[in-house]
């Protein structure tokens, strides 16, 4: 269970990681979705086309960097009582401001992100990053750290976005790839498609990481009888 | 919140320094309220700057869907629906935003071609709006087009994806009735979707609904002229 | 009526904010476990919803005209405040039930289906009136989610499931059944 609140970020917090670890962590040893599973919402909700993840991940992206530098730049200055007010007032600010880029820019993708955009406020990766990293540390390493985690993010909702579009649609970034033959499957760009889309991909990382640990048991016990016979 | 830095095993108690002196409230209220105005101050840029083109997007998206429907048009009046009739001049006082609009076409001899109506009803997922043209002298649509949808992606969607279903508005005499797919025999007739009965009379319905409700209106400006 | 009959019916299966919107996930993947939490998490989740619905419904309609860049600030302000106050209206009224809440009455903060139900009220222009059936009906869906998972959760706790596939992956393939399930309410109220 607290796995699942904004304060699961904490568990992060990274004393005496190097800056590359702390650009590099969030790609994969700690993708904020799919190991810390934050930010499923929009992970499940938008990730029914390439396109609308792409636009989603620079969106988050956009606002995790910008919200990390702001908030690492003044926090020697915010008193702790209304730190996480302050961050959210941060957040909400660049939401908007990408809101407003997104509506100007690509109005159709925008429709189609409908009220996700708006949510990015409330993703839980954004605001128990400022809690657990940018809040602590410098501008430098809490941009890396951002844009680790953002990137991470974007990975998530990548592979979400092809497996779906691919399997549901037919399509990848709209070119179709089946040809006009092909009927797709369309329950993958629907809600339940993605639940499953998500759980599928859960499933295979923690098949993957038995497989990891199986391969780190079975190359012990050499290790042990060895240093038995040794002894 | 504590780093965990009590690692200085001494026998006396830690002082208790380590705590931040009490922040006045003051302090606090002065902090949120300098970074309420940066904010404030960053938010109006962003705001200026983006109006402009936000704006021009959706002119432009309801410009090319009335062009659509009203099988382009050399240009069109922009009327404004007020207490139950329709006007050019938007009254003082009022948001022209907040009154719903009719748009009337003219052709390139510069006679009317007919009414653009948007209008929306609850459709089989969720509300379906569509804009539709209309010319009132002959009572048959000049065209339908789907704004807004969120129905079933393979089935309801035809209702805007499916080309044959929004051609054969054009030319389709009010009121409209659904019938199965390929029945088709009268103008007022409307060839259904297969598989998305709910979805097709969802927009029948709309078209039809808009027609009794502005009937009145339209009849009423258009004698004007 | 009959729209107010169809807003509520299509917030709360229809269009069920947790199962057809991804709205409120994390309460609904963390907090299924019990029948019994899920209850109260529904509805401390729904009361927050409907003062949002007023709360929003005053914003919008007499302050929000003049600044409508300060919308979204303006509404997570609100509803920080609001459950900051339920908070403290539960912790003084009943210690027991906040004793049982605990923990998960600030997660109702970072619940995005409260604020998509301000940002949806919005868009749609809902007078007070509708705006209120919304939330309830929203309220509703997301409680039946909660407690739909629940019951599944409880049920299945003694049975024999592969490592790989335990914890959240699971709570996902069961919700993708439901959501499954809910996708047959659509055309419910259809007048055709």
């Amino acid at each position: 269970m607290p796995e699942l609140s904004c304060h699961a970020s904490m568990m992060t917090t990274s004393k005496g990681t190097s800056p590359r670890q702390d650009l590099t962590k969030g790609f994969w040893r700690e993708n904020p979705v799919l190991i810390h599973l934050l930010g499923l919402c929009p992970t499940l909700a938008v990730t029914n086309s390439v396109a609308n993840s792409i636009v989603m991940g620079i969106a988050t992206f956009f606002v995790l960097v910008s919200s990390s530098l702001f908030v690492s730049t003044v926090r020697r200055w915010v008193p702790n009582e209304i730190r996480i007010a302050t961050y959210i007032l941060i957040i909400a600010t660049f939401v908007t401001v990408a809101e407003f880029a997104l509506q100007a820019l690509v109005p159709d993708i925008y429709k189609a992100l409908g009220p996700f955009v708006a949510l990015i406020v409330v993703n839980c990766i954004i605001l128990g990053r400022q809690e657990a990293f940018a809040g602590k540390n410098p501008a430098g390493r809490s941009v890396l750290d951002a844009v680790g985690m953002g990137g991470g993010f974007m990975i998530a909702l990548l592979i979400m976005g092809s497996v779906r579009e691919v399997l549901g649609s037919g399509t990848f970034l709209g070119v179709s790839l089946f040809g006009p033959r092909y009927e797709p499957w369309v329950i993958f760009v629907l809600p339940p498609g993605g639940f499953f889309t998500l759980a599928f991909v859960l499933l295979t990382i923690a098949w993957w990481k038995e497989r990891q640990a199986a391969r780190v048991k079975a190359a012990e016990p050499h290790g042990l009888a060895a240093a038995e016979r040794a002894a | 919140m504590n780093d965990g830095d009590a690692t200085r095993v001494t026998a006396e108690v830690p002082a208790p320094a380590q705590e931040p002196a009490e922040v006045s409230a003051s302090r606090l209220l002065a902090t949120l309220g300098l970074g309420g105005a940066v904010a404030g101050v960053l938010l109006v840029i962003a705001f200026g700057v983006t109006l402009p083109k936000i704006e021009a997007n959706r002119a432009h998206a309801r410009h090319l869907a009335v062009q659509e429907v009203l099988k382009a048009p050399e240009r069109y009046d922009t009327l404004y629906l007020v207490n139950g009739a329709l006007t050019k001049k938007v009254p003082d006082g009022t948001d022209p935003k907040k009154l719903e609009q009719v748009y009337l076409g003219y052709g390139a001899n510069g006679r009317p071609v007919g009414f653009a109506v948007v209008a929306a009803e609850p459709g089989f997922q969720d509300t379906i709006r569509l804009i539709f043209g209309y010319d009132l002298k002959t009572k048959q649509l000049l065209g339908m087009k789907v704004l807004e949808s969120k129905e079933t992606p393979g089935l309801g969607d035809k209702i805007e994806k499916d080309p044959a279903f929004v051609a054969q508005f054009a030319g389709a005499e009010a009121p409209l009735v659904g019938v199965k797919k390929g029945k088709r025999a009268k103008p007022t007739e409307v060839d259904m979707i297969t598989g998305a009965t709910i979805s097709s009379r969802t927009v029948i319905r709309t078209i039809n609904n808009a027609l009794v409700r502005l009937g009145p209106a339209l009849d009423a400006y258009q004698a004007e002229k | 009526m009959g729209d107010l009959v169809w807003i509520f019916f299509s917030s709360m299966v229809v269009n069920n904010f947790t199962l057809m919107l991804f709205l409120g996930l994390c309460p609904f993947l963390g907090v299924s476990g019990k029948i019994d939490t899920a209850l109260r998490m529904g509805a401390a989740n729904t009361f927050v919803l409907v003062m949002t619905s007023l709360a929003v419904w005053v914003l919008n309609s007499f302050i929000l005209t003049y600044t409508p860049y300060l919308r979204l600030i303006a509404f997570i302000i609100v509803i920080a405040s609001l459950v900051q106050i339920v908070e403290m209206v539960i912790k003084k009224l009943s210690p027991a039930l906040f004793r049982a809440l605990g923990i998960y009455l600030p997660l109702i903060t970072t619940n995005c289906a409260i604020l998509a139900l301000a940002i949806f009220q919005t868009n749609r222009n809902y007078t007070l009136a509708e705006g209120l059936v919304f939330a309830v009906g929203s309220g509703a869906g997301l409680s039946l989610a909660l407690v739909l998972m629940a019951s599944i959760r409880e049920s299945i706790e003694l049975a024999d499931v592969p490592a790989v596939a335990k914890g959240t992956a699971l709570v996902l393939f069961i919700a993708g059944g439901l959501s499954l399930a809910f996708m047959g309410f659509a055309g419910l109220l259809s007048s055709s």
